[in-house]
């Protein structure tokens, strides 16, 4: 279980602050791609007997440097990289197939096994997580200029192109050790809900980041708290929390706008 | 009165992958000048703001602005771009977008109080274009006459010599588009700014310019109002018979000119 709150921790924090630019570049779709496409290197990576996170991270970083290929409007070439990850979601099938393991496997990739996680791995996301977050730190104003307004930060002489190769790399990296957590298929619990409530209730970028950390790091701990005492997946309970807040966000937003007067 | 010219441009020439846009431009734009550009879709007008900006290099000829060679990044040069629209639910606020604009050195870890100073010039730059309240609302909920304004002091905020704007009076009703034409006639009079803005409509830009530059059939002519709206002067450029009418009211209309921009249309 410790192990499980260090890990838990960290990609809460690493999650919230790189999910934060995936939701201001209008990238999600391309995160989520990110995620099944590691799910085929994880899975070739247990049919090889080596640690899934080599896998995830080795297929993960090919596909974002990939996407970023494709141009600074990769995020909306949905047809293109839907392709891609439909077949490589295939590959993973085929390879978790051919494994003659335990389907405990396929289930932990796919969903996520936080309390299955050993001292090793922690360790390698805690380094991971800290090489993350300098770059992130490093870039903070350039990529946040260029998601924001591209065309005016490349007429500023920012290198966009180059900030949009290695913010997919930053995800991909990111995808990697989140799916440990919670897995691929619920990768959107981590990376895209919490930084979407935290981009509705702020309005200048540091609070957004604060407020998307904050989020991802309450639920990731409930979930880990609650499923001490119950006997449900963890990442049921993050998904369930993050999916809570999210409604309330909206409603409570959506009331407020009723009760303003309206302008003429 | 004799003053400093900040654009020049001798037989400049600018290709797109190989294809010609327009060919052996020669002008020169001096400080302080309001300045309208004008021509048919596709003409080569944005791309000349993108040879400006050391975007792209001109396939021949010189051309200078500031004294020096475009090059990406100068820091004297404010430029709004066309834009699409802002998603509804973008909930960063107006002054952090114009806090973006200001060209600092990149530093990780930058000095104490560069935040407050920040945002003090981005407020400054706000009440430039009249739009202090506009400050701390989310970017998704203005207008695009707001929206406008909030771009412009964005490219305000850095202190440029010279205004790069490409279509700011694009989805403005008529009074918006005066409105937007008369606050950047201030500011190019106040503040000694060059101005270039590019548009499709001349009349609500015709009170306010200095300088005409219309760009068509490949090529550029640039001048005083009264010499280039001429029907003389835009059937030369075009290559066959344009006609300017003026109304009661001093409105132009331009009629020919879009039949003989895109013939097959």
């Amino acid at each position: 279980m410790r192990h499980a709150f260090e890990a838990g921790t960290i990609v809460a924090i690493v999650a919230g602050v790189v999910g934060y630019f995936v939701v201001l570049r209008r990238s999600s779709f391309a995160a989520h791609a990110l995620s099944h496409i590691g799910f085929a290197g994880a899975a070739g990576a247990v049919l090889l007997n080596l640690n899934p996170l080599l896998g995830l991270l080795v297929f993960t970083t090919g596909g974002g440097i990939a996407m970023a290929g494709l141009g600074k409007k990769a995020a909306s070439r949905d047809v293109q990289i839907g392709t891609v990850l439909a077949f490589l979601l295939g590959l993973g099938v085929l390879f978790i197939s051919l494994y003659k393991g335990y389907a405990t496997e396929a289930y932990s990739l796919l969903f996520g096994e936080i309390l299955g996680i050993s001292g090793g791995d922690v360790l390698i996301t805690l380094i991971v997580g800290v090489i993350i977050l300098a770059a992130t730190t490093l870039l903070y104003k350039p990529l946040l200029f260029a998601s924001l307004d591209e065309d005016v930060a490349e007429a500023k002489g920012l290198p966009t192109g180059l900030l949009g190769a290695l913010f997919m790399v930053l995800v991909a990296v990111t995808t990697s050790i989140a799916v440990q957590v919670i897995g691929v298929l619920l990768i959107f619990a981590l990376l895209v809900t919490p930084p979407a409530i935290a981009e509705r209730i702020s309005r200048r970028p540091a609070q957004g980041i604060a407020w998307s950390i904050a989020i991802a790091l309450t639920t990731t701990w409930f979930g880990l708290f609650i499923s001490y005492y119950l006997p449900y997946p963890v990442s049921f309970f993050i998904t369930s929390a993050v999916f809570l807040i999210y409604l309330v966000t909206r409603a409570v937003q959506g009331l407020r706008k009723r009760s303003l007067p309206v302008q003429e | 009165m004799n003053r400093i010219s900040v654009i020049t441009a001798t037989d400049v020439t600018a290709t797109y992958k190989d294809h010609l846009i327009w060919k052996d431009a020669s002008f020169e734009i001096k400080k302080g000048q309001f300045v309208g550009i004008l021509g048919p879709n596709g003409a080569g007008k944005t791309t000349l703001f993108r040879l400006l900006l050391g975007l792209i290099k001109p396939a021949s000829g010189v051309l200078k602005i500031l004294g020096e060679t475009p090059h990406r990044g100068h820091p004297r040069i404010g430029y709004v771009p066309q834009r699409r629209p802002i998603d509804s639910e973008m909930t960063i606020e107006a002054l952090e977008l114009v806090r973006l604009g200001i060209s600092t050195v990149w530093r990780i870890l930058p000095p104490a109080g560069t935040a407050k100073q920040e945002r003090a010039a981005a407020m400054e730059a706000l009440r430039a274009v009249d739009a202090e309240t506009l400050a701390h609302q989310p970017l998704g909920v203005l207008s695009g006459g707001e929206l406008q304004r909030v771009f412009l002091a964005q490219a305000l905020v850095g202190k440029p010599d010279i205004l790069l704007l490409d279509e700011p009076l694009a989805n403005l009703d008529i009074r918006r588009e005066i409105n937007l034409v008369q606050l950047i006639r201030d500011i190019v009079k106040k503040q000694q700014v060059t101005a270039l803005l590019i548009a499709h409509d001349l009349n609500p830009l015709l009170p306010a310019l200095d300088t005409i530059m219309y760009i068509a059939n490949k090529k550029v002519v640039t001048g005083k109002p009264e010499t280039i709206v001429t029907s003389e002067s835009l059937s030369a450029l075009y290559g066959t018979a344009v006609e300017v009418l003026r109304d009661s009211h001093g409105r132009i209309a331009i009629l020919g000119a879009e039949e003989a921009a895109h013939p097959h249309a």
